[in-house]
């Protein structure tokens, strides 16, 4: 019984002083940010691997998922006789929650555990130490223009996640299933608010891009500088990214749409 | 503290220092000192802190007790900026090389340059074709670092460290896993670089031939405490048992080889439990 | 760093195609061009009841969409409530005898508020007022009345 509870206040005190060294880690690699602005070259570069590299994963689920969307929404809208509003249906839902969502966890998946793989390989070569003794600042040179390419990535890649997947979702529900496409789209623009639903999902995405590229980098930057070290600190990152991001959008969405 | 090595002409020092890892104590109260101009070796076995006596002295790592002085500055008192000032007059070549894998070796050469000057590019190309000749390189400028073998990787990382033009290089464990002639050209290398350019070398190494031919003074450590000191001959001559041990390469003396343990014959025979 | 020229086209088409996706979410799913586009006037109506109208609610005339509500109020003496109404500045040909209901599109649907105009050569300005309006049929209330009637007749 003691052993428990020792196990627990110890467990405790570890993740406090992680938590703790995680926020000194992210004002670190903010305060980095202006240098970055002055060499766009590096930023540039990290755009590419965190971003280029994920385009085709986040457009090719997101043209699935609006498809998924625009079939199940029609079974179900069409025993109410409501199929004309199926752009509605697909359209909030890709843009309130599946859009910024699932691009977030496959970002995590994808462009997150790399991150967290390249950062712990560069770590257990002894790339970091070695740029420190070169009197180099490694996480103002190698973490802060990752960091600032998965925010900027993020909003876009969640963009275009939801506007492939409305299309997609169009494709199937009036190339297929026989919804007026004049009707999907004017519905859809009837009830789909700019400032509620579209800048409510794109702030979403921002604070997802923000929370995984720091989880991936911390967990990197924070690995054990072993393989085996590096391998959990990947899998760490995929799964703390997924629970943050999930809880993270229960709180938004509170905060966002609970008044309406 | 021997007095054939006068601290005026040190360009390191390190007093009283110590440091542990856990419960473990790697350094208890050691003096060193390096002088300028001169290669000086630190040997030992593996895991009485070599390495961790570099990134003291590149103050990576903070000492509990004592303290490392740098060309005059104490490093551990120093600002985050004094501190970076001063590291861009250390080279360090690490044990793995430590190039940036995503660059080229011509670019890794030209990193320290890059980030610390603002040369233009037609210098910058000279300068690091200048240091990638030193080392024999010139011609592997385009491979990637996972193209090279161990010893041209720690080459290039060396015409890396040289980039700056430091006072001090920190070589450590330079000659670890390496082929008989890539050895050979390290040695030679760490030699002439020394003699050339007027730099001070320290060596971190645990191989005794080698180090003992090109240093001009070695410290001998084991359990967080020096054990012997002296220029190679008087190493080489030195009556302490350990150091003799270690310099022979004998299986057994004041190193044991078994780890300590029960009594063999108990253990044996002691039944019923699983280890 | 060989590829750095396909490597920056690549970036530029990636954020190229993000920010398009996005303008796409803006313009084409989104009201904002509704916003954007054109110019509008307000005008006003008073109900007895407005049920579920909403603000953004669409207005009609003649089934075509001709702006949108933006503001329903109580007012507090007459207890009317005062519908503000956005109507595109190309429909600036409503005459003053304009007819205001609220409609619910379909059973289920949305209620929004058609116009009828009338014959009237004078037409509504900014800040007009409907006189003539209808109010919303409240299901309850019309079922209830269907059902006192139907008690009435049997007797």
């Amino acid at each position: 019984m003691i052993q428990i509870i020792q196990n627990l206040g110890k467990s405790t005190r570890t993740s406090f002083t992680k938590l703790g060294r995680a926020t000194y880690f992210l004002f670190q690699t903010i305060s980095g940010t202006f240098g970055i602005l002055l060499r766009p070259r590096l930023l540039l570069n990290q755009l590419y691997s965190v971003g280029v590299l994920s385009f085709l994963i986040i457009t090719i689920s997101g043209l699935f998922v609006g498809m998924v969307l625009g079939l199940q929404g029609y079974y179900t809208l069409s025993d109410f006789g409501a199929e004309e509003t199926l752009g509605v249906m697909v359209a909030a839902s890709l843009v309130r929650e599946l859009g910024p969502v699932v691009s977030a966890l496959l970002f995590a998946g994808r462009a997150g555990s790399a991150l967290t793989a390249e950062i712990g390989l560069m770590k257990a070569t002894e790339q970091l130490s070695g740029m420190e003794m070169m009197a180099v600042d490694p996480i103002k040179r190698i973490i802060t223009p990752r960091f600032l390419a998965g925010l900027i990535s993020m909003p876009l890649l969640a963009g275009l996640f939801s506007a492939v997947g409305i299309v997609g979702g169009q494709i199937i529900g009036s190339g297929l299933l026989g919804v007026d496409q004049g009707v999907y789209w004017s519905q859809m623009q009837a009830s789909i608010d700019f400032h509620d639903d579209i800048i409510n999902g794109v702030i979403k995405s921002i604070v997802f891009g923000f929370v995984a590229s720091w989880i991936a980098l911390f967990e990197g930057y924070d690995a054990i500088p072993t393989s085996e070290g590096v391998s959990r600190a990947t899998t760490r990152t995929v799964v703390n990214s997924a629970f943050s991001i999930l809880g993270l959008d229960f709180i938004l969405t509170a905060l966002m749409f609970g008044d309406n | 503290m021997d007095n054939s090595v006068s601290s005026q002409d040190s360009i390191v020092s390190v007093r009283n220092l110590s440091f542990s890892r856990g419960n473990k104590k790697i350094f208890d109260d050691i003096s060193l000192d390096f002088q300028r101009g001169k290669i000086t070796a630190i040997m030992g076995p593996s895991g009485t802190g070599k390495t961790t006596l570099l990134k003291l002295i590149g103050g990576q790592l903070f000492p509990e007790n004592g303290s490392i002085t740098v060309d005059g500055e104490d490093v551990h008192k120093l600002r985050r900026t004094e501190l970076y000032e001063l590291r861009k007059r250390l080279g360090m070549l690490f044990q793995s090389g430590a190039l940036l894998t995503d660059m080229n070796v011509f670019d890794n050469v030209a990193f320290p340059l890059r980030e610390h000057t603002h040369l233009p590019e037609s210098m910058i190309r000279s300068l690091v074709l200048m240091k990638l000749q030193a080392v024999g390189l010139r011609g592997a400028r385009t491979l990637m670092p996972n193209e090279l073998s161990g010893g041209m990787a720690r080459r290039v990382a060396l015409a890396r460290a040289i980039a700056l033009d430091p006072m001090m290089i920190l070589y450590d464990e330079p000659f670890t896993g390496q082929d008989p002639i890539s050895m050979g050209v390290l040695v030679h290398l760490i030699k002439s670089l020394n003699n050339i350019l007027g730099l001070t070398s320290i060596i971190v190494s645990h191989d005794v031939h080698d180090t003992s031919a090109i240093a001009d003074y070695i410290y001998v450590l084991s359990g967080g405490k020096i054990v012997g000191q002296g220029t190679p001959q008087e190493i080489q001559q030195s009556d302490s048992e350990w150091v003799q041990q270690f310099m022979t390469g004998a299986a057994d003396g004041p190193v044991h080889f078994h780890y300590p343990a029960k009594d063999y014959v108990d253990d044996l025979m002691s039944t019923g439990k699983r280890y | 760093m060989q590829h750095t020229s396909t490597q920056d086209t690549l970036v530029g088409l990636f954020v190229a195609s993000g920010i398009v996706g996005l303008l796409f979410l803006a313009m084409q799913v989104s009201n904002l061009s509704s916003f954007i586009d054109e110019d509008s006037y307000t005008i006003t109506a008073r109900f007895e009841n407005s049920g579920a109208l909403k603000v953004k609610s669409q207005v009609s005339a003649a089934g075509v969409k001709i702006g949108q509500v933006v503001g329903i109020n109580l007012d507090p003496k007459t207890y009317e409530s005062v519908v503000q109404m956005s109507i595109y500045s190309k429909f600036n040909t409503l005459p003053d005898d304009t007819t205001a209901s609220i409609f619910t599109a379909g059973l289920l649907g949305e209620q929004y508020v058609n116009l009828e105009p009338g014959g009237s050569d004078i037409y509504l300005q900014k800040g007009g007022k409907i006189e003539i309006t209808q109010s919303a049929i409240i299901l309850e209330k019309a079922l209830g009345q269907f059902l006192f009637k139907s008690a009435e007749e049997k007797k």
